[in-house]
């Protein structure tokens, strides 16, 4: 929580402040100290994507004092259907280049630090002890539990936000008195199993819903007003325009929080998450599915080999791109097993290589011996192989 | 009762956001469910047979961890259960 509560050590507003910040000096619940208190206030964002765009515009437009950015990512063209402080012109660019631009044209007054960097073990503490909250807009298990870590470590409230497809979290975690992440989740998933939104889709305008929840928070925190996410944990159905609120506690045995802590550093997150770097003879093998490459596929095929191919994507994707695959659309497959041979091998593939990597360990789960995962899928093809091939 | 599906899990349901079962307590409502949906079992169990740590269980809006009967508390028709997994997204 912010360390300044005497009035008297807030700054003071400007002539420009008070024009800028005016529908906020009417509110009750803001007003001059309220203000003061924004300016202030010091907030990390990790992540200048998809809920970083929202927030940290939100916070710059708020008048929160220092904002600081933490990306190390570049900009690409499938980013701007939802990472909204990002434009077109910056496509190639550093995002935290594009995004102190673009915040720093919002509201001049803020000081806008950067982190270029990858928030790690390493860094994290040094980075996040000069910050009075952290609004996590990461898109990975690892960090998310990372920062998780250090905010409880650090004694920084962490404003939680999470998308997949069409459905958000949001919540406040590493508050003294309520439950953090790992009270939650206190074991992250298989890696593979969830989706990135690269691998499973994201709807545009989710990061930008939920993004603004956690701007709102942030907010209520510094301001002291409200009814904060402590100890409440916010489900977004965008789909179906539905808001459900499940209760969080606190958990005394949570290895970070509790009572009595045995996570008292920051760890391997790579490993707790059971992400293993690949050993050199393993490097074909993932989750213990064999990888084929685009090219691979195209030599035996050119050999006259009849390949089983089961394209395991939506059929609005096939209608875009195909490479002859037989279509048996993911959710599908359980259903549809006596269609896919069990005496041959059978190569899967989807558009990334990322959801027929879990259709065949699904089937290899389901007794098939012979699967082997198309590495890259279309977009790999069109890449490598045939660029007439449409990517999408 | 109604379970609902998180999307992560819906390729095992064939693509259903909610089941519909019938049972008398929790436990026997996720039993009921996998018998459903057979490999929904090895995501939200462990090979012991313990609900995975990454997957959270509420009855209607309460954690079912923290409940004093925790998977043997009684359900009715009208309540319902939601496994709530780990998102990450934020990108």
């Amino acid at each position: 929580m912010p360390t300044i509560t005497e009035s008297t050590a807030l700054p003071e507003l400007s002539t420009d402040d008070l024009s800028r910040y005016s529908r906020h000096l009417i509110l009750p619940e803001v007003g001059m100290e309220g203000q003061r208190r924004l300016k202030a206030a010091r907030v990390l964002c990790v992540g200048t994507g998809g809920l970083g765009s929202p927030l940290a515009l939100y916070l710059t437009a708020a008048g929160i004092g220092t904002l600081g950015l933490v990306d190390f990512d570049v900009v690409d063209s499938s980013n701007l259907q939802r990472q909204i402080i990002h434009s077109t012109k910056d496509i190639g660019r550093k995002k935290i280049d594009s995004a102190e631009e673009k915040l720093s044209a919002l509201n001049p007054a803020i000081d806008i630090v950067k982190h270029e960097t990858m928030l790690s073990s390493a860094n994290a503490l040094e980075i996040m002890k000069d910050y009075d909250i952290v609004a996590d807009g990461t898109d990975n298990f690892p960090t998310r539990y990372l920062v998780n870590d250090a905010c409880v470590l650090l004694g920084i409230p962490n404003v939680y936000g999470s998308i997949f497809r069409f459905e958000g979290q949001a919540s406040v975690f590493a508050t003294k008195a309520g439950p953090c992440y790992r009270c939650l989740y206190p074991e992250p998933p298989p890696p593979g199993l969830v989706p990135s939104c690269a691998e499973g889709g994201v709807l545009g305008i989710l990061p930008g819903l939920v993004g603004v929840i956690q701007a709102t928070e942030v907010i209520k925190l510094i301001l002291g007003k409200g009814d904060s996410l402590v100890g409440r944990l916010l489900l977004v159905d965008a789909l179906n325009m539905r808001f459900r609120e499940l209760k969080l506690r606190k958990n005394p045995e949570c290895p970070v929080c509790g009572t009595n802590p045995t996570v008292t550093a920051l760890i391997d997150y790579e490993h707790f998450c059971g992400i293993v770097p690949g050993t050199p003879q393993e490097k074909n093998l993932k989750n213990g599915i064999p990888q084929i490459t685009v090219k691979e596929l195209k030599a035996r095929r050119d050999a006259g080999e009849d390949v089983f191919l089961l394209d395991v994507r939506e059929p609005y994707e096939f209608q875009i791109a195909q490479i002859g695959g037989k279509l048996i659309p993911q959710n599908d497959v359980p259903q549809r097993l006596t269609e896919i041979p069990r005496d041959r091998e059978v190569v899967v593939h989807c558009r990334s290589g990322a959801r027929s990597q879990r259709i065949a360990e699904f089937l290899k789960q389901s007794g098939y011996t012979q699967v082997v995962n198309l590495a890259g899928g279309i977009l790999a093809w069109s890449d490598e192989v045939d660029p007439s091939v449409q990517k999408y | 009762m109604i379970i609902y599906i998180p999307t992560p899990l819906r390729v095992y349901t064939g693509g259903k956001d909610s089941v519909e079962v019938e049972a008398p307590t929790v436990a026997q409502a996720l039993e009921a469910l996998t018998q459903a949906h057979g490999d929904l079992r090895k995501h939200l169990f462990t090979p012991e047979g313990k609900l995975r740590a990454f997957v959270n269980l509420y009855l209607n809006d309460e954690d079912v961890r923290y409940l004093p009967a925790r998977e043997a508390s009684v359900v009715t028709a009208s309540d319902t259960l939601s496994i709530i997994p780990s998102i990450a997204g934020g990108c």
